[in-house]
């Protein structure tokens, strides 16, 4: 077929592919709701950050150091002092009500103890049954405290003894928001070339439009990749908005290059499309594409891709497996250059990595396309 | 010249442990403008047939060439010389009339407007829905566009599966017109049916039954050679008609044809017998006349024949 042909052929099929888009309702409401909703859901709803934390004080000095103390943490929006303890015994009560988070012991005598030895002891009590939300509510806690010493101290002069300051680098308010923006991106990328792709490429097979346009002059491989410019370009719009709408509504900060965490993002956006087509050149119909995806794609991809559960700590099986999905490699770019800062230098190995998975699966799905009819 | 030629053509389909054997050798000859008909029951192997043919699936044996390309190593070549409709309304849906016809003009690389010359007889029917959606039309007008866009690029060969399956009678008759036009215009046509009454308006037809064709002949030649007397018969008792003729050894094939049954009997004798026999189960108003066979009994015939 000449070029020219060919490019009226190709035209019309990504002609025809934006009308399918935009006549189904269902299609529009994911490609454009989702990562509005999903972006809003976490950033608002689903965070693991605490705020408002009930937390009971028990305080047996009651001296002005320990009151400024307590008042700090009231204060702060992370904590609600909502009980005052008189007895140990009522600690262990206030826990099992189950409404507490923290008890704050202050021993009696704090205020001396600090003026005569320039150190006081000092207990948080933190609910284990919830292991991450203990640990984070005793990390605000300390970081309050600590706050509070050195305002209240000024700059200890007895240079004896060790002290310990905690700071959470690139995220020292620990925002929940820095880590999950790379993890939706990734996901709303992935759902939207991934599943969107492959369903629309298997329902022509499954409506059998597919039976017809094999009995034409167009190759099938063009076929298929007409079918994925319309969401390349949509993702492309979907990038720019989730980081838009985490940058003005969020308050998560762009601290690397803009035009390179675009980049990396395309080159996701072409790796989940060819994982669309390598799912549709294996899928017959539309329900077996969708699952194929939801279960084999995204579901790893959420809990493998760091973004949910640290791979570090993860048995190394499991750890293989997080290294074949193309969503950790894309996470780690796109927290390291958005909250990180990093530049090109810092992430080169990791776009390579997701331009080899994208070669390799394209060859693998052009291979298998095939010019006949499956039965 | 042959626009279509087959050569001991099989294909079996293997899902697990059973094996369907679709085609078992399969030979034809269709000729240049030729209105060819590929008649049969369900299952008997003409989607396979026409799907070898148009290039979409590969035979396990056997050769076939459409317009002189082979379907297995030309199919590039042939796929733009050939129009297809396959059993199933395969445009899209979501599209409109007039969407359908100029994506698929686009696909074969020519200008609908241009082309329209073509498709104008068909299109007529079409253009007061130009703007409606594919999927809301009823199966006549559907199939018209499936026809419309399969015409557009102007094929040497068509190519149709079961196109009147599931149309009404005035859409069907309204489209073997079209049909026969089209023929006149010189484009070869394999048509394939599973209504036998539809045979009469090929030029030749070829009977096909698991995956074997009995015979290709001129409609007429097939109900030329139809070599018994066919009666038909109506009583005033016709519920009980089949079971009371089972009983009638004399009566060699009874099929319910309309308000009739036709029948054909072992020997000269066996009207008369069938007649007395049906008194005696209590027939009143017993009609036996003898009538010439239509196609479709002549394909009744060489099927149970086979």
């Amino acid at each position: 077929m000449p070029t020219k042909l060919a490019r009226i052929a190709f035209g019309a099929f990504i002609q025809k592919e934006w009308k399918h888009i935009f006549r189904d309702r269902k299609t529009i409401l994911i490609l454009f709701g989702m990562p509005l909703v999903q972006i809003l859901i976490f950033g608002f709803a689903l965070s693991n950050e605490v705020k408002h934390a009930r937390i009971a004080v028990f305080d047996q000095s009651n001296d002005s150091f320990s009151q400024e103390l307590v008042k700090r943490l009231d204060a702060s929006r992370h904590f609600d002092v909502v009980a005052r303890l008189n007895h140990p015994s009522e600690v262990q009560e206030a826990f099992q009500a189950g409404e507490i988070r923290l008890v704050v012991v202050i021993p009696p005598g704090f205020e001396n103890a600090l003026h005569a030895f320039h150190r006081a002891p000092l207990q948080l009590l933190a609910d284990g049954s919830d292991p991450n939300l203990g640990t984070t509510v005793v990390h605000y806690a300390a970081s309050i405290v600590a706050a509070s010493q050195e305002d209240l101290l000024g700059q200890q002069s007895l240079p004896y003894g060790f002290e310990t300051e905690l700071r959470m680098m690139f995220n020292p308010q620990l925002e929940a928001a820095y880590n999950f923006v790379p993890g939706v991106m990734a996901m709303i990328l992935l759902l939207i070339c991934a599943m969107m792709t492959s369903v629309a490429i298997v329902r022509e097979k499954e409506n059998g439009n597919m039976e017809v346009l094999l009995v034409s002059p167009v190759k099938p491989l063009w076929i298929i990749l007409a079918k994925t410019i319309p969401y390349l370009v949509l993702s492309t719009a979907n990038i720019c908005s989730i980081l838009l709408l985490s940058y003005f509504v969020l308050d998560v900060p762009v601290r690397g290059s803009v035009p390179l965490l675009i980049g990396g993002s395309l080159i996701f956006t072409v790796t989940a499309l060819s994982l669309g087509m390598f799912v549709s050149s294996i899928a017959h119909t539309q329900t077996v594409a969708m699952f194929g995806t939801l279960v084999g794609l995204f579901l790893p991809s959420l809990m493998f891709s760091d973004f949910m559960f640290p791979v570090d700590n993860m048995p190394e099986p499991l750890r293989l497996i997080s290294y074949i999905l193309p969503s950790r490699w894309y996470f780690y770019i796109v927290k390291s250059v958005m909250i990180k800062g990093l530049g090109l230098a810092g992430i080169w190995k990791e776009l390579l990595i997701l331009s080899g998975m994208t070669l390799v699966l394209l060859l693998v799905s052009i291979r298998k396309f095939d010019n006949r009819l499956a039965l | 010249m042959e626009a279509i030629i087959a050569r001991s053509l099989s294909k079996t389909y293997r899902s697990g442990k059973s094996q369907t054997h679709a085609l078992k050798g399969i030979d034809l000859d269709i000729q240049e403008g030729e209105l060819f008909g590929l008649v049969g029951p369900d299952g008997a192997g003409k989607t396979t047939l026409i799907r070898i043919l148009v290039s979409l699936i590969l035979p396990d044996q056997g050769t076939a060439s459409v317009g002189g390309l082979d379907v297995v190593r030309n199919f590039g070549l042939l796929r733009q010389q050939i129009g297809y409709v396959p059993g199933r309304f395969s445009l899209y849906q979501d599209l409109t009339v007039h969407e359908n016809l100029h994506f698929f003009a686009s696909v074969f690389g020519v200008n609908a407007e241009e082309q329209y010359g073509l498709v104008r007889e068909i299109y007529k029917y079409l253009e007061p829905f130009r703007d409606r959606k594919a999927g809301q039309l009823s199966g006549g007008m559907k199939q018209k566009l499936a026809l419309s866009c399969a015409l557009i690029h102007r094929p040497s060969v068509l190519f149709l599966d079961e196109p009147t399956t599931g149309v009404d009678a005035v859409s069907r008759r309204e489209f073997w017109v079209l049909l026969s036009q089209l023929r006149n215009q010189g484009m070869t046509i394999f048509v394939s049916t599973p209504y036998m009454d539809e045979a009469a308006r090929c030029d030749r037809v070829g009977l096909i039954q698991e995956g074997r064709l009995l015979r290709i002949d001129p409609p007429t030649a097939i109900v030329r050679d139809f070599p018994l007397t066919l009666y038909a018969l109506s009583t005033d008792l016709m519920s009980r008609v089949k079971p009371d003729l089972a009983s009638c050894a004399e009566v060699l094939s009874a099929f319910a044809f309309g308000a009739n049954y036709h029948l054909t009997f072992q020997t000269s004798a066996g009207p008369q017998a069938c007649v007395r026999m049906l008194e005696q189960k209590g027939h009143t108003n017993i009609r036996l006349e003898v009538i010439q066979p239509g196609i479709e009994d002549c394909f009744m015939y060489f099927m149970k024949g086979s």
